[in-house]
């Protein structure tokens, strides 16, 4: 494909397993204008002054109606309601609060901790069982089942459900093409299955809410159904808002699992370091989150206003992209920051965005990434990549290997 | 320079950190700080930190919020330490005077330490109610030290009467909130129109009055305590008010701002007295005339340095980061020559929590004449607020709003127009800059005269002298 932009390569299914010398080729124009019309944002600076910006809207609904972008098309096709990643204040506001008020502090302050047992139980038990194995897949063996066994314990979500919405997430997120590809008759087919695959997940999800209204059960999201103060949601609202917790809350969780994993092993030097010293996990998983950003961009922004930055205006009503996994190696940001460094000092990385839509359930990946990579660095012998790069993931915005298989001698006690 | 000059600075910096002296006066946030920062720095010399307090170092913001609610127990704000500070502690002992020519500070004990390198960190202490009578009375009590905040939690979780608060500044006012929390019954007495209005002005102090009458405090403002009257044994019953006016209440918190310590550098010739001691933005000390010093710094509280963001002024900032980024800077300068030195070029900033809001600011409030509110609702607490001067934005407030505040910052440090650009979404009601309403100016300050003297070049100097008598 001749004259491809930066970024358009960037999205390129070649390029899902290294973008990272093309984000460099894009930082060279810290804000580029794409042939749709749609600004790329690439260097930190810009980046974080783009989502500090009250000028810059994340509601799509107030993009141009002749904005045809297959961010647009797609991303709002499970949004009838925006949910709080796709919309502004006062009304992300009041929803982010809701959903909080059963989340985390002021008014449980210890939720997140309290599944520290529940997460060690489960990481213990993935790993118990990888004794006698000599090859594994990191990804479906041990990265996928914590953070969906996880997910549906807070929400309250049956894990027995699982297989299910697994396959109706995972049609969604093959079928979401940004790039120059998405044209293809081979994608605008795994689309139609994609957008499938989300009615399915709405109609499963409505069906949930609609019991937990009737019949309260555990979870946030009956609570939150059955919430009588002033921050109760709509029901098109609870929709939506549920659906992207259950795929915001596992997904980005299992890419970046896989990717500390896949880093450490790329590493030696910083696997052996982590080894001597356990609690450098803490700084270790903020660096995996800088190094290997789980949410690679996020396309939904648009300027409300014409906006001057970096020598470029973004005109009033262009989409915005903000690209964290290349803000995140920009070198006037961090030093060498294409090496790992476990100690990184001043890591204000945004694996995690910044602003008002800072990710929410981050307290409580954090906690499952810290305990899930450390044990695995703690319990498994001599684990060495087979295939390296590991075949990727179609979806750009959610970037992860699809599978990461590695020999192993054994499981430590 | 030639390389032999180089290799011989080079040795000269060397031998310092080796064999140099250094004594940090001041144990809490920004003495502590430097200490780490200096060994950071490759400083392996002879360490001294003096404090006047017996208390390892520990953190104040917590004192006037969750220790007085009782949900921390004062001796349990420790500061963590950062790095590994092979120091000589001299804790529970003050310094009590400065001699520059032979390099020695005398402590109160009688000891003198030498040193080739002081860094004073001594910060301020709660100004005391004025009538000494009136303020050992039992239940009278302020807020600086942790075992203020010891004391003041035992006194609420006696459950009171009647708590009066005198002074409604951030500690004032936070302590006010706490009481609430803890359902006792308040009073605040503010000779201002309004809390806060010192530090943020009056139209924010107005919704900080509105926040504290709707939480059940009895506010009185453009009122003054005159005095406090006590019980046969010794404890505070009322207080009467300038208006006329009596509280009875049985714990009266003085909150009426701080005092910055210097007393014991009265005739050290520093630029030292109740502005602070004055230096420049490597923190280096002033002497009495105004010329740096190459062997005294200065920061924390009472270091006043010159501001380039505002106009080269010279300003105190009693911030928690001030200190931390201070202590770096000065720890560094220390032990640097001049082409190596940094520059401490904070972007002020602080934060407070009160009657469930959260109020964060970056810049200096006060510097500014107007204000605009430019996101969410006053009505629901949930806002910013950017502050202008001269057709520039010097500062800005968010009462829950945080998240917005590095907008604001960003803009802040390149001096960028004020009013800002409206946002897309969330616009306040009101949207035009109003006078941000700041008093006129501070309650006049018994000030010394300032005497300039000699004539000679090499006698010209400066005196203080105490006005009174």
């Amino acid at each position: 494909m001749a004259n491809l932009t930066p970024w358009q390569q960037a999205l390129l299914y070649t390029n899902r397993a290294n973008p990272y010398p093309l984000y460099t080729e894009l930082r060279k124009t810290p804000v580029s204008r794409q042939p749709d019309g749609s600004y790329v944002v690439s260097t930190y600076r810009e980046i974080v002054s783009i989502l500090h910006d009250p000028r810059v809207s994340s509601d799509l609904r107030k993009r141009s109606k002749a904005d045809g972008s297959e961010a647009r098309e797609q991303t709002t096709a499970y949004d009838r309601e925006p949910s709080m990643i796709t919309s502004d204040p006062p009304e992300h506001d009041r929803v982010r609060r809701a959903a909080m008020l059963h989340f985390g502090p002021p008014h449980l302050p210890n939720l997140v901790d309290s599944q520290e047992t529940e997460i060690r139980r489960i990481v213990g038990g993935l790993l118990n069982k990888l004794e006698g194995k000599t090859r594994i897949d990191v990804v479906d063996e041990f990265a996928y089942p914590l953070p969906v066994g996880v997910i549906c314990g807070i929400l309250g979500v049956p894990k027995e459900d699982e297989p299910h919405f697994h396959a109706w997430i995972e049609a969604f997120m093959n079928g979401l093409d940004l790039g120059p590809e998405a044209a293809s008759a081979a994608q605008q087919r795994l689309r139609e299955v994609g957008q499938q695959g989300l009615q399915q997940l709405k109609t499963y999800m409505a069906r949930l809410l609609v019991k937990y209204a009737k019949q309260p059960g555990p979870g946030m999201l009956s609570a939150m159904a059955n919430e009588r103060s002033g921050e109760r949601l709509s029901h098109g609202e609870l929709l939506s808002n549920a659906m992207l917790l259950l795929f915001a809350g596992h997904e980005t969780t299992v890419n970046l699992i896989t990717h500390s994993v896949l880093t450490l092993l790329r590493h030696p030097d910083a696997l052996e370091k982590l080894r001597r010293r356990p609690d450098l996990i803490v700084p270790g998983v903020e660096e995996f989150l800088r190094f290997e950003s789980s949410v690679q961009f996020w396309p939904t922004r648009t300027a409300l206003e014409d906006i001057d930055i970096a020598g470029t205006t973004i005109p009033k009503g262009a989409p915005i992209i903000v690209v964290y996994g290349s803000g995140n190696r920009d070198p006037s940001r961090f030093k060498n920051p294409d090496e790992v460094d476990l100690e990184r000092e001043d890591n204000g990385h945004l694996g995690y965005s910044s602003g008002i839509h800072l990710c929410f359930g981050g307290p409580l990946a954090r906690l499952e990434v810290q305990i899930a990579v450390g044990e695995f660095v703690r319990r498994v012998e001599n684990p060495r990549l087979v295939v390296d790069p590991p075949p990727y993931r179609h979806n750009q915005i959610f970037r992860g290997p699809r599978h990461l298989l590695i020999d192993i001698d054994g499981i430590r006690e | 320079m030639n390389a032999s000059t180089k290799a011989k600075i080079a040795d000269l910096v060397e031998s310092f950190k080796t064999t140099g002296r250094i004594v940090i006066v001041g144990a809490s946030l920004a003495g502590l700080r430097a200490a780490e920062a200096l060994r950071k720095e490759g400083f392996r010399g002879h360490l001294t930190v003096i404090g006047d307090e017996p208390h390892e170092p520990y953190d104040r913001p917590p004192l006037s919020k969750q220790v007085l609610k009782g949900w921390v127990a004062a001796d349990h704000t420790k500061l963590p330490r950062l790095e590994t500070v092979d120091a000589e502690w001299r804790l529970g002992v003050a310094a009590v005077g400065l001699d520059r020519p032979n390099r020695l500070v005398r402590l109160a004990s009688g000891e003198q330490v030498p040193f080739d390198r002081l860094l004073i960190a001594t910060g301020t202490r709660a100004r005391q109610w004025p009538n000494p009578k009136e303020a050992a009375l039992d239940g009278v009590f302020t807020i600086r030290t942790s075992d203020d905040a010891a004391r003041i939690q035992r006194a609420l979780a006696a459950r009171p009467e009647r708590v009066l608060v005198i002074g409604a500044g951030f500690i004032g006012s936070e302590a006010a909130s706490v009481c609430r929390e803890l359902g006792l019954a308040v009073t605040v007495a503010e000779r201002g129109p309004a809390p806060l209005v010192g530090a943020l002005g009056g139209v924010i102090g107005a919704i900080a009055a509105d926040m504290q009458r709707d939480h059940g405090v009895d506010l009185r403002t453009g009122v003054g305590v005159t005095s406090l009257d006590g019980d046969a044994k010794g404890r505070v019953r009322r207080a009467h008010f300038s208006d006329g006016n009596m509280v009875e209440a049985d714990v009266v918190l003085v909150s009426l701002g701080s005092i910055r310590n210097t007393e014991w550098l009265e005739g050290s010739g520093l630029a030292a007295g109740f502005w602070g001691v004055g230096c420049d933005a490597g923190c280096r000390a002033f002497d009495i005339n105004g010329v740096v010093t190459d062997s005294i710094f200065v920061v924390g509280d009472i270091a006043r340095f010159p501001h380039v963001l505002y106009e080269y002024q010279f300003l105190t900032l009693e911030h928690w980061d001030n200190a931390v980024l201070g202590a770096e800077v000065a720890a560094h300068n220390m032990v640097s020559l001049e082409a190596d030195r940094w520059p401490h070029l904070p972007l002020p900033a602080f934060w407070s929590g009160q009657f469930g809001v959260n109020i964060k600011s970056v810049g200096v409030c006060p510097f500014g004449k107007e204000i605009v509110f430019t996101q969410g609702s006053i009505k629901k607490r949930r806002f910013a607020a950017a502050y202008g001067h001269r057709g520039r934005i010097v500062a800005a407030v968010t009462f829950n709003h945080g998240k917005w505040l590095q907008y604001y910052a960003a803009q802040i440090e390149r001096s960028a127009p004020f009013p800002p650009p409206p946002p897309g979404y969330d616009r306040p009601r009101k949207t035009k800059p109003i006078a941000a309403a700041f008093p006129d100016s501070r309650v006049p300050t018994s000030l010394p005269d300032v005497v300039l003297t000699g004539h000679d070049p090499t006698e010209r100097g400066a005196e203080f002298r105490s006005s009174i008598g």
